[in-house]
């Protein structure tokens, strides 16, 4: 509760915390904060109401733009619901292939959000790092949808691009690099003194906090609640695989950490069993255009929690309603509890420790000649390479370095 | 306990939701509970069967002068206990369930700014998801809602001046 004697600090929706718009208004006694609230919807865009006036189709790639980072949680989400209403017997191979895409989106959700903790806590080489780790997965998911964000890859009745054998080796090879090099991450974890001085006893929820407030994914993990739709009411793949689900009962921002990366090396673990166990078979089977009557609710684990998706259908071609929970909005309601009593400088850290979602970037982008005022469309490649040269001739080199990563890359 | 057994003791202890709890399929049970009826079904499922965590409220117009409002609790993350309860869209209103789950504050905001659902006994607070400058009684959920209604929303007038 916000009482009047506290300064009041409007924090957002602009701010240095975070690359999305919130704001939260903030009581100061001191440097403690006493009391806080949240103002969201300004990413607001009117998807569900969108969805009833589109095909389910068609709602499929709204749904899928809801999240640059989670964008395949979504679109699972929402085609689980389709199909279960629809009655359609998906193929197993989709069902791996989407699981293999579900645990590269997490591998590289929870690389991004290590460089962010690490950034909010002014270690800024972790950030580097972990971003250029993630390119690897990045790449991966490039080569097997086409995509590095919005993947495309579900649709009604299965999936819509096929793995190969050259692939399956690629992808063995990229599990190979990542795990090693998030070996590296957790030992830095459990040894460099300043970060886990950092970031223990910060953002304190506690057990039972969590549990009333129904925190989500490795929020409510880290505070010792074993819970996880993977393992408890399974979907696609995850059935047929073994897997931990990683908690700890720390109850702040280093649990959170250590329990994505126990994540990242649980998914890479996923993955080798998704390759060595995928069914040769079709990856599609054809829907109908109107979807019968009926209401589901689908749920699946995000990178950040539960996602859940009700659907109610009409027998139409469009759905009645679509309702979208996403795991930010679980987990939004803990930051209160868990900035209660700490100081402010701790703020930005605590957001971010719940993982946020913001959204992602295009891989093309369009410049604009300043004289001429005509538009180009430059392929991502020719933006790095402009990016080197402008760093270049300012001094700054790292053709030397990138030499001896890629050198270490191949002998990983 | 199984869905059979908890379809069971609902019947059993609230015989008005004989042949209203549906299990659909393995941890998806669906009731729909008489609107009078609610605060205290939605109490024994929170208190005594254990449904102790709130995944979601969705509120809906089916479009023929009735709002459904459906509450998806569920049991330790396995068990998904969907109730709905029938509001008539031309007083629709509930009571809060925040003094059993503090996370419904969210959705049932989310409720009232979409639908214009009255939800008695919420405390104050922002508006979510809308903007504090929406106009009054547009409501985007509703089935009859358009965004063509005549009234200018944010923004608009500027761009029209």
């Amino acid at each position: 509760m916000h009482e009047s004697g506290d300064v009041k600090i409007p924090i957002g929706p602009q701010h240095p915390a975070l690359k999305e718009p919130e704001s939260f208004l903030i009581s100061l006694r001191g440097e403690k904060i006493t009391a806080s609230s949240v103002r969201l919807g300004y990413n607001h865009r009117g998807i569900e109401k969108a969805c009833e006036e589109r095909t389910y189709t068609q709602g499929l790639y709204l749904i899928e733009r809801i999240c640059g980072i989670c964008s395949h949680s979504h679109s699972t989400c929402f085609v689980q619901a389709v199909e279960e209403i629809a009655g359609l017997e998906v193929p197993a191979r989709a069902k791996y292939i989407r699981t293999l895409i579900a645990e590269l989106e997490r591998m590289h959700s929870h690389l991004l959000w290590l460089g962010v903790a690490g950034h909010e806590i002014g270690f800024d080489t972790l950030l580097m790092y972990t971003w250029r780790d993630r390119e690897v997965v990045m790449d991966l998911l490039a080569a097997l949808t086409g995509n590095r964000v919005n993947y495309g890859i579900n649709t009604i009745g299965g999936v819509r691009r096929d793995i190969n054998s050259k692939q399956k080796e690629e992808i063995l090879g990229a599990m190979d690099i990542l795990e090693d090099r998030t070996k590296y991450y957790i030992d830095l974890a459990k040894g460099e003194t300043t970060l886990i001085k950092r970031l223990q006893g910060v953002g304190i929820l506690s057990h039972e906090d969590a549990e009333k407030l129904d925190a989500v994914g490795p929020t409510a993990r880290a505070s010792g609640i074993e819970r996880d739709v993977r393992k408890d009411d399974p979907y696609a793949a995850y059935a047929e695989l073994d897997f931990k689900v990683i908690s700890v009962n720390s109850c702040d921002v280093y649990g959170r950490t250590l329990v994505r990366l126990g994540e990242l090396m649980e998914s890479f673990n996923l993955v080798r069993q998704v390759m060595r166990k995928i069914p040769e078979g079709p990856i599609l089977v054809k829907p109908p255009r109107k979807i019968p009557a009926g209401e589901v609710v689908s749920r699946y684990e995000a990178p950040r929690g539960e996602d859940l998706h009700y659907v109610r259908s009409n027998g139409t071609e469009k759905p009645d309603r679509v309702k979208v929970r996403a795991p930010t909005l679980a987990n939004i309601q803990s930051v209160s509890k868990m900035l209660e009593d700490r100081y402010l400088a701790d703020m930005p850290i605590v957001i971010a420790a719940i993982d946020p979602c913001f959204s992602c970037t295009d891989r093309l982008v369009a410049l604009r000649d300043a004289e001429s005022e005509k538009k180009n469309t430059v392929a991502w490649e020719t933006v790095r390479l402009k990016g080197v040269e402008w760093y270049k001739n300012r001094g700054v080199d790292f053709t030397s370095l990138n030499k001896k990563l890629t050198k270490l890359f191949q002998h990983a | 306990m199984n869905e059979e057994k908890i379809k069971q003791e609902l019947e059993d202890k609230f015989s008005y939701l004989k042949d209203l709890v549906n299990i659909k399929r393995k941890g998806r049970i669906f009731a729909q509970v008489p609107l009078g009826e609610f605060n205290t079904v939605f109490a024994y499922a929170v208190k005594k069967m254990g449904f102790l965590a709130l995944s979601a409220i969705t509120g809906l117009d089916r479009g023929d002068g009735v709002f459904e409002v459906i509450y998806h609790l569920n049991k330790e993350g396995r068990v998904l206990l969907n109730l709905s309860v029938m509001l008539n869209k031309g007083n629709p209103e509930v009571n809060t369930v925040t003094s059993y789950c503090p996370s419904a504050d969210i959705y049932e905001r989310e409720l009232m700014d979409l639908l214009g659902i009255k939800v008695n006994g919420l405390a104050p607070g922002h508006r979510y998801p809308l903007t504090d400058d929406w106009p009054k009684g547009e409501y985007p959920l509703r089935k009859d809602w358009k965004g063509n209604s005549g009234t200018p929303f944010p923004g608009k007038e500027a761009k029209n001046a």
